[in-house]
């Protein structure tokens, strides 16, 4: 047994004893579920393979979509899971990163009190990483999508600021363009100063032949969102600047939650009150919340499905992936729960990189 | 041991690359029978004409079988991951030129940039229930450079020729593909989008870094001096 192997069975048993029940997944994995989740991206991170008769199968990049998915077919209500497996990651340099190594991960799925189950897996993984030198981090994306929603401007500029949360440059860029600056301010004057300049049936008339699966119709609403969109008043500069200072904003939680609470904006209050809760909560649970690091864009640029508290414990070694990632997930269950949705939170340790590190200890 | 050239085997771009070696001093032909591919070098001792199809000299000099390379500069990018770890670009050639580009039906009246594609993938997801397809062979470039600009909710299908009839044939709603003139994308119903290009490939002397460079100093030091080209300082430093 490797060393990894060794630390992935104690943390595997460690949260066995924290009442969590072991689950298996698949290793091969049914590629359109990943693919609907992730988009095109994946393709290029995992390793996709084809069944003669199942269709395209990607090596799992990561156990949470099928943890999700058995618990959202027979799973009990609350419930802890925990698993330990390889994971399948494809590199394009040839060095760099592994391409196939452990992940062990504690999932909870829980209705009441998410405060509680944030503070209960953050816990659990400061203890379970405590004899290591590593930094944890945390942050919350619940309050930049409040943060969004809290902007002045039409529900369609909020939805498409919101599908690109985690996509950092492509939200300053949108950011940069409804508040009426940049190339792609410009690129938009254009297009509607094009789509002004005749009726959209003439502009159609010229364009000739219609081709292709969107139609007439896709194109025409389309037209009228753009027209509507156009006599939108821009972002006010004053908030799109206090965004940009919550997106940048690092400090200990309880100082961060102090400085974004005087900053009075009414559309944060209650993503605020459920940061203060989990701060709460956390400190119940023995972890001092007055000194733990709480950085506003942390989980930005990771997967795309945490949608409240995210965390990672990261080692001063930036030639290794850190150590452990996690965060809270509502809004995929929903989507993978077919109707049904459930509020869950988990996260996991890479057992590979705690070797490492004792390796240079 | 012999200094290996790889250039295309056939057609205009073989003709162009053997005018851009004779243009400074170095014969490259085919010998024997018209259709046996084995070709000769005058001008430099030492170096040896490997004829090969384009499409396979990224994978012969990512594998070091070759130490120099002719082939299209958008197919060393798709075809071979971290490229720039691999092969070493020596000199565009100036001929070759394609643009690799994004395209779309002209109907789309609403739709002149990337980031209105963007907007009509999540749309088109909304409506129709899968995300907007695009069709093209080049799946890394395109990929990365629709992931650079922040595009979502697409996927892409994979088309290995006539790419531009497979929006009319309802199997893709935009293409991305080489083009020089565009004739085939206007046939075809189809606009580029305003936005520069994925790539602007070009045909391309490339070094491989995985070749043995130990014992062709001498060779590779000529036709550098005939061609006017540096190798790569890391890459000469194997000479010794």
């Amino acid at each position: 047994m490797t060393r990894a192997q060794a630390i992935a069975s104690a943390l595997l048993a460690q949260m066995q004893d924290a009442g969590a029940l072991p689950v298996a997944a698949d290793i091969l994995q049914p590629a359109e579920t990943l693919l609907d989740l992730y988009g095109e991206d994946i393709r290029a991170r995992a390793y996709v393979t084809h069944d003669p008769a199942l269709g395209e199968m990607m090596l799992r990049p990561d156990f949470t979509v099928p943890v999700v998915q058995a618990h959202m077919r027979e799973g009990a209500e609350p419930a802890r899971y925990c698993y330990s497996g390889a994971v399948f990651r494809k590199q394009e340099r040839a060095g760099g990163r592994a391409r196939e190594y452990l992940q062990v991960g504690y999932e909870v799925f829980a209705r009441d009190d998410p405060a509680r189950a944030d503070a209960e897996v953050f816990a659990l993984f400061a203890r379970l990483l405590a004899e290591y030198d590593l930094r944890p981090v945390t942050g919350d994306m619940g309050i930049l999508k409040a943060a969004v929603a809290g902007l002045e401007t039409s529900p369609q500029r909020k939805a498409a600021l919101l599908r690109h949360i985690w996509r950092p440059q492509r939200f300053r860029a949108l950011l940069e363009r409804m508040g009426g600056h940049g190339p792609l301010a410009q690129a938009r004057a254009d297009l509607i100063a094009q789509l002004r300049s005749r009726p959209a049936d003439a502009l159609l008339q010229e364009a000739g032949q219609m081709v292709g699966l969107r139609s007439e119709d896709d194109i025409r609403a389309r037209i009228t969102t753009l027209l509507a969109d156009a006599a939108t008043p821009p972002i006010p500069r004053a908030q799109v600047a206090a965004l940009e200072n919550l997106l940048s904003l690092k400090a200990p939680a309880r100082a961060a939650l102090a400085a974004m609470r005087v900053q009075n904006w009414a559309a944060l209050a209650p993503a605020l009150d459920r940061l203060e809760a989990r701060l709460d909560a956390l400190d119940a649970a023995g972890i001092d919340s007055a000194n733990l690091p709480f950085e506003a864009s942390f989980g930005r640029t990771t997967m795309e499905y945490y949608d409240g508290f995210v965390f990672g414990f990261v080692s001063a070694r930036d030639d290794l992936p850190p150590v452990a990632s996690g965060g809270r997930y509502d809004a995929l269950t929903a989507v993978l729960g077919q109707g049904r949705a459930i509020p869950a939170v988990g996260g996991v340790i890479r057992p590979g990189t705690l070797a490492a590190l004792e390796g240079a200890a | 041991m012999t200094l290996k050239l790889g250039v295309p085997s056939k057609g205009r771009l073989m003709e162009k690359t053997f005018e851009w070696f004779a243009a400074r001093g170095v014969s490259l032909s085919r010998t024997g029978e018209a259709r046996e591919y084995a070709g000769a070098v005058d001008g430099v001792e030492g170096v040896e004409l490997v004829l090969l199809s384009a499409s396979e000299i990224p994978r012969e000099l990512a594998a070091g079988r070759i130490h120099l390379g002719v082939t299209g500069s958008d197919l060393v990018r798709e075809d071979l991951a971290d490229w720039s770890a691999q092969v070493a670009e020596l000199a565009p050639m100036g001929f070759g030129h394609a643009d690799l580009i994004v395209a779309v039906p002209k109907a789309w009246v609403d739709v002149e940039t990337l980031d209105d594609l963007d907007a009509v993938a999540s749309a088109f997801r909304a409506q129709h229930g899968f995300r907007l397809r695009i069709a093209t062979k080049y799946h890394r470039l395109v990929r990365d450079y629709l992931r650079a600009h922040g595009v979502a909710d697409y996927q892409l299908v994979d088309s290995q020729g006539a790419t531009e009839g497979t929006v009319k044939n309802l199997t893709a709603e935009a293409i991305a593909d080489i083009t020089s003139t565009g004739e085939t994308l206007r046939a075809n119903h189809l606009k580029i989008l305003r936005d520069a290009p994925v790539h602007c490939s070009q045909a391309t002397l490339f070094a491989a870094r995985g070749a043995d460079w130990g014992q062709v100093a001498a060779p590779m030091a000529k036709l550098a001096q005939r061609l006017g080209i540096t190798l790569p300082q890391e890459m000469s430093l194997q000479d010794s």
